[in-house]
């Protein structure tokens, strides 16, 4: 599977494990909720961790095991919910995250670029299909009014 | 990328701001991703729902009848170039008008969907779009249609209405919010701009130490529950408007209810969450931005560059005609005492232009109007028309020697009615002729209003009363704000109507009171016309309408309301 990555198209190594699934080999996902009640098991995991956030999540719970981690997933369960985009940018601006902040779901293409200017560097839509339009869509403005948290 | 102030230009009259290179670029740019959206919509790459979502922050809702398309004026400033552009666009796109809102707009009615995006690059070309006027997002800032001109101003608000639009505008982080976010600005110490039923209220205040800041308001709305503003900040330093308004919306984005659309306004967070406890949590988010985000004195005064003076002519208080005419003619008298108003250079006069004529739909304007306005700017008033909230327009800087030739030629135009501030300068929404929210018609009631209230001594002689109708619940022409309410409602099919009485969006807001049962549609023209007969018999000496309600309460008005069916 691919995704949107610093404006490239790049293979997705990584892999969601569902909270009753098991953990398996190479770099993993977890739901928030899974990393809360598993941290020392997942802490010895040899491959790279990640955590996936819904709109709900409080994003502050997870400030302080940020270093811990290479991936955020901003999941969309539908495109109109906007929390995830003050979280991605209480990720970025906030508390610092440094590694890949990833839109997965239903975002729409036409969103890529407000999302890149909250620190969103990933993205992964639900239909591969999307991915030309993300690239395009990521260059939809040249100027704005605000400071992007990503520059 | 930081903006880049180029000073305001030099126009010979214009005192609006104008455009630099970046915002022409971003409203070009939005033409053109708006055009891409509508070709992939029309070719089936994106769903109903998406395109919905991407339609409403360019204007465009989906009507009965058409497409409507709303433009933003932003706080009600309108060159004659754009006038005039609005002109074209309502004779090529539309039947030939257009139609003022609320909140200082411009609508048009029919234009067709697949022809939206050349409306869009044709409004980019005078500077202007239609960015945000819809969809849960921040919408067009508001303000006092008497900005800079009127004699109770503290300071113009119109520089800071200006700093704000360029924050709202493709905000990337609050263009998905639970619901629609609207923001309105008063300077002057009336508040003309009905800023207590604003999602957020921002006034210009002095405190004790006689420097200028921002009282912050929040938590205002109309609609299905109506509620008025509560002060949540008392003082704000300038330099912090921006910081401020960001954590309000960062809390209204993470923590506003997106589980029912009738709850997901931010005056419900407000009331569930308590104001002093939302209020902490936005003083705890700002202390955490502020540092980062203060506009500085250069930027600024940049801005207010944009709005300074036009050249004002020392010698007009001089002219004696104007005095004589109001003489010679009692018609011009009479307009002049209701259209226009005092203004803080002597020997000039802020102008209404009613459009309120009896046999028009409130706030409709026809394209030959729009060009004949926009001609009489440019003679009589610096080339700047403003929209006003309760749907007319205004000259605001009219010499008095002018006024007599002015009023002549808006009398052909149909726009002399002299109404301002009387019971037929009604707001009132498309209703049921146009809206597919409607429940009733409303545009057929203040119809038969007129047509009831065509004695104008009559009317001059009953004043300042406010009446506000809406065809639905939703509230878009503001009726439990009207000193008379009038809101339609469905009941099994037929259209029937609420009547409340003592709304006031100004100063002393107040929601207005029910009178009792709904009333068919028939008698709602008799219902109004009783209730203005009980005031007129009742009332003390220069007691206003509203001042009576607020007297006596609605009991004297029910009596003889309900007497008569």
């Amino acid at each position: 599977m691919q995704l949107i990555k610093n404006k490239i198209v790049t293979e997705d190594n990584w892999c969601f494990i569902s909270d009753d699934g098991v953990l398996g080999k190479g770099d993993i996902c977890v739901s928030l909720a899974r990393w809360q009640q598993n941290k020392p098991e997942l802490l010895s995991h040899t491959g790279k961790l990640g955590v996936r956030i819904g709109p709900a999540d409080n994003v502050a719970q997870l400030a302080g095991d940020l270093p811990k981690l290479d991936l955020i997933e901003l999941d969309f369960p539908d495109f109109a919910d906007g929390r995830l985009f003050s979280h991605a940018w209480l990720l970025r601006g906030r508390y610092g995250f440094k590694g890949e902040l990833r839109a997965t779901g239903q975002f729409m293409p036409d969103q890529v670029f407000y999302l890149s200017r909250v620190g969103i560097d990933a993205f992964k839509p639900a239909d591969s299909a999307y991915l030309p339009k993300v690239l395009e869509n990521l260059h939809d403005f040249t100027v704005n009014y605000q400071q992007s948290i990503a520059n | 990328m930081s903006i880049d102030i180029i000073g305001p230009k030099k126009h010979s009259h214009i005192c609006m701001y104008q455009y630099n290179l970046i915002d022409q670029t971003l409203v070009d740019q939005r033409v053109a991703q708006f055009r891409r959206q509508t070709e992939q919509y029309l070719n089936g790459e994106l769903t109903e729902d998406q395109f919905r979502a991407l339609r409403l922050r360019n204007g465009l809702y989906v009507q009965i009848h058409a497409p409507m398309l709303r433009v933003a004026v932003p706080y009600g400033l309108l060159s004659t170039q754009q006038l005039r552009k609005l002109a074209h666009i309502a004779r090529t796109y539309d039947k030939s008008y257009c139609h003022l809102t609320t909140r200082q707009n411009v609508q048009f009615n029919w234009p067709k969907l697949e022809q939206v995006p050349d409306i869009l690059a044709e409004l980019a070309t005078v500077q202007m779009h239609a960015i945000q006027t819809s969809g849960n997002c921040m919408r067009n800032t508001t303000t006092d249609p008497l900005a800079g001109v009127c004699i109770d101003e503290i300071e113009d608000p119109r520089p800071y209405c200006e700093l704000i639009r360029q924050w709202t505008t493709l905000h990337p982080e609050f263009d998905y919010l639970p619901r629609k976010f609207k923001i309105a600005v008063s300077g002057a110490a009336n508040d003309r701009a009905a800023t207590q039923f604003h999602d957020i209220g921002v006034h210009l205040v002095k405190n004790a130490a006689g420097d200028i800041g921002f009282s912050i308001l929040v938590g205002g709305g109309l609609g299905r529950t109506p509620v008025i503003g509560q002060v949540m900040r008392p003082y704000l330093e300038k330099k912090h408007l921006l910081s401020y308004l960001e954590a309000i919306l960062r809390i209204y984005n993470l923590f506003g209810r997106r589980d029912n659309k009738y709850k997901a306004r931010i005056k419900i967070l407000v009331k569930e969450t308590g104001l002093d406890t939302f209020t902490e949590m936005v003083e705890a988010e700002w202390q955490l931005i502020k540092d980062g985000m203060e506009l500085d004195e250069q930027r600024i005064s940049a801005i207010q560059g944009h709005f300074s003076a036009p050249d004002y002519d020392p010698s007009a208080p001089k002219d004696s005609s104007f005095a004589q005419q109001q003489a010679q003619h009692p018609a011009f008298a009479t307009w002049y005492k209701h259209n226009t108003t005092d203004h803080k250079i002597p020997g000039y006069r802020a102008v209404y232009l009613s459009v309120k004529a009896p046999d028009v739909p409130p706030g409709d304007l026809t394209d030959s109007q729009l060009d004949a306005i926009a001609d009489l700017a440019e003679r009589y008033s610096f080339g700047e028309v403003r929209s006003t909230h309760r749907q007319n327009l205004v000259f605001a800087d009219v010499k008095q020697a002018d006024l007599f030739a002015l009023w002549q030629q808006l009398d052909t135009l149909h726009l002399a009615t002299a109404n301002i501030g009387t019971a037929t300068d009604i707001i009132c929404c498309p209703g049921l002729d146009f809206c597919s929210l409607a429940n009733a018609g409303s545009i057929g009631i203040t119809k038969e209003i007129n047509a009831a209230l065509d004695d104008m001594d009559y009317l001059h002689d009953i004043g300042d009363v406010k009446i506000n109708i809406s065809g639905c619940m939703n509230g878009c022409a503001h009726q439990s704000v009207g000193h008379i309410g009038i809101l339609g409602v469905d009941k099994k099919g037929t259209e029937w109507y609420q009547i409340t009485l003592g709304g006031s969006s100004e100063n002393q807001a107040a929601i207005g009171e029910r009178l009792g049962p709904a009333v068919a549609k028939h008698e709602v023209t008799q219902a109004i016309t009783t209730i203005l007969a009980v005031y007129v018999e009742q009332r003390q000496e220069e007691e206003s309408f509203l001042a009576m309600v607020q007297r006596v309460g609605i009991d004297p008005f029910k009596e003889q309301v309900y007497a008569t069916h």
